[in-house]
């Protein structure tokens, strides 16, 4: 059959275009503007200076690092929390019993919900519901919540696993659901119990969604936005702030463009350095397999 | 059956905590200020229920506007999205050159990119060349969403057979007829996937337009949520009636389209 290349270009063009002018120029253009000391105001003359934006970012301001630390403090105890979660619920609504079907919608239904207002919402149920509780019952741990950085931390962490458990679930459920029942019978005949069932037989053919299940959660954690700025704002003082937030906040806060995208740099590199691990692991299972 | 009813106790208070922010949420939005104030967790009282809250939030919201705004460039961007990585998608798996190969692989790397990387010179440059605009804005979602969508539509195409389209291509069909009537109704399953997962992503996202659209009027709901918010920051009365009507468009959509939500999941995670 003769395939043309005008077919080929031609069908290719429209996204090829769009991704070209969104994506890939900007990131030329952001790895310049990285050794530079551009301000993000239009006409103003910018400045070539070395990689000193690389270095202030780890001696000048140490809110890079502090929201680098923030961050993956958070992400490992969100992955953990929110994998169990969501496999524990997954585990939960295959069982047959009535009512399965209506909560697997429930347990998914936050993360339909943007973010932003994911925030506001907690916001106000941390703040108002939370105190009104702790007058209430008189438990002071209830009171002041977000006002400090440890409350901010477990709150953003309450958050992410409300909204995220139910996106695992149905990763998790997928899996669940291939494990065939004969297998699951054999084992109870050999006369295995719920334990030894589930440590033997479900645990070992789940690991390929945990493979996916780890890495789409560090990756949304890393990334995470929204929610911080709705939520705490990156307060107090800055001490819940995340990266994605810092990097904004030096570039729209501070002014400081150049600043902002060298620290962007760093983070792409942190990302794609996850991503590229999770390819790694999910080809050489696979291999295995 | 002592277990069913063990998972169904279970299930349900699971349930109720889960609903537990959206319940008080719509509570509260029923009562006036000093009701939120003496009775936070209970249900509106006769002499607290209001639905002034409602009535405020919806004209400070500018509710119809922006819904209006929002569900514009929601469709408009899903429809063009869809479009183009599906014939993006296409080629790359009809053709298999080696420009074909390498491209493909650039569009799937993409996606490595965080959002705040290219935030800043896709803002200055966009200035520039005049993109500040709800068209700009609807642009640089094609640009964005088109590397996730091609990859999609590109795992589906893989497993229908050629000869169909072969054998139309020696009847003559033409590249565009045999796009628009052969391989496109083929694709209809995973249209509608990507569609709805596209639909949510664009529906929700506040960071692009909040950079992009600062006209008085054009704004979409999430960008008039954060204002609203910044403006009432402790009226909870109000707050509380605004988060409900905006979560609202949402949720409903989110019952009708369940079912794709799911598959378009368990699809996207195994790639």
């Amino acid at each position: 059959m003769r395939k043309s290349k005008l077919r080929f270009w031609g069908f290719l063009a429209p996204s090829l275009i769009a991704f070209c002018i969104v994506v890939i120029i900007p990131t030329c253009i952001g790895f310049f503007y990285s050794l530079t000391n551009w301000n993000g105001i239009v006409g103003s003359d910018v400045k070539f200076v070395g990689f000193q934006n690389f270095i202030d970012i780890f001696t000048r301001d140490d809110s890079f690092v502090h929201a680098f630390l923030f961050t993956a403090l958070f992400s490992v105890c969100a992955v953990v929390l929110v994998n169990l979660v969501g496999f524990g619920l997954a585990l939960l609504v295959t069982q047959k019993f009535r009512g399965a079907t209506l909560l697997r919608g429930i347990f998914f239904m936050p993360n339909m919900i943007g973010g932003l207002l994911l925030g506001f919402t907690w916001q106000f149920i941390f703040i108002s519901i939370f105190e009104a509780f702790s007058k209430k019952t008189g438990i002071a741990a209830f009171s002041g919540w977000l006002s400090n950085t440890e409350t901010g931390f477990i709150g953003l962490l309450i958050l992410t696993v409300w909204q995220m458990s139910g996106y695992m679930m149905i990763v998790y459920i997928a899996q669940i659901q291939q494990i065939p029942e004969s297998v699951k019978e054999a084992a109870r005949i050999d006369g295995a119990n719920s334990w030894q069932l589930m440590r033997y037989i479900i645990l070992p053919l789940m690991m390929p969604a945990f493979t996916i299940g780890l890495f789409l959660s560090i990756s949304s954690s890393f990334k995470m936005f929204d929610q911080n700025l709705a939520l705490t704002q990156g307060g107090p003082y800055k001490s819940t702030e995340m990266i994605a937030l810092n990097i904004y906040n030096s570039a729209f806060g501070a002014n400081e463009f150049g600043f902002a995208q060298a620290k962007a740099i760093v983070f792409l590199i942190i990302v794609a350095g996850i991503g590229i691990t999770q390819l790694v692991i999910t080809k050489r299972k696979e291999v295995e397999m | 059956m002592k277990k069913k009813i063990a998972y169904g106790v279970t299930g349900l208070i699971l349930g109720c905590i889960f609903l537990f922010p959206i319940y008080i949420l719509i509570m509260n939005s029923f009562k006036t200020t000093k009701g939120i104030f003496t009775d936070v967790l209970g249900f509106p009282a006769k002499e607290t229920f209001t639905l002034e809250n409602y009535k405020n939030a919806f004209q400070e919201l500018d509710y119809i506007r922006s819904f209006m705004n929002s569900l514009l460039i929601t469709v408009v961007t899903a429809v063009l999205v869809l479009l183009i990585s599906a014939m993006a998608a296409w080629v790359f798996v009809r053709y298999k050159t080696k420009a074909s190969k390498i491209i493909f692989l650039i569009f799937a790397g993409s996606m490595l990119i965080p959002f705040q990387c290219v935030m800043l010179p896709l803002v200055g440059f966009a200035s520039k060349i005049g993109l500040l605009s709800r068209g700009g804005l609807i642009f640089m979602y094609m640009g964005f969403q088109t590397s996730m969508a091609i990859i999609m539509f590109h795992g589906f195409i893989k497993n229908i057979p050629e000869e169909l389209e072969e054998a139309a291509t020696i009847d003559g069909c033409g590249s565009i007829r045999l796009f628009i009537s052969i391989v496109l109704p083929l694709m209809r399953t995973i249209i509608v996937t990507v569609a709805v997962i596209n639909v949510m992503g664009t529906w929700n996202d506040f960071l692009l337009p909040s950079l992009i659209i600062n006209k008085q009027g054009l704004q979409t709901l999430p960008l008039k949520t954060y204002l609203f918010f910044g403006q009432f920051a402790k009226r909870w009365d109000l707050a509380s009636a605004g988060l409900v009507m905006c979560m609202a468009p949402i949720i409903i959509f989110y019952l009708f389209s369940q079912k794709y939500i799911v598959k378009g999941i368990t699809e996207g995670a195994i790639k």
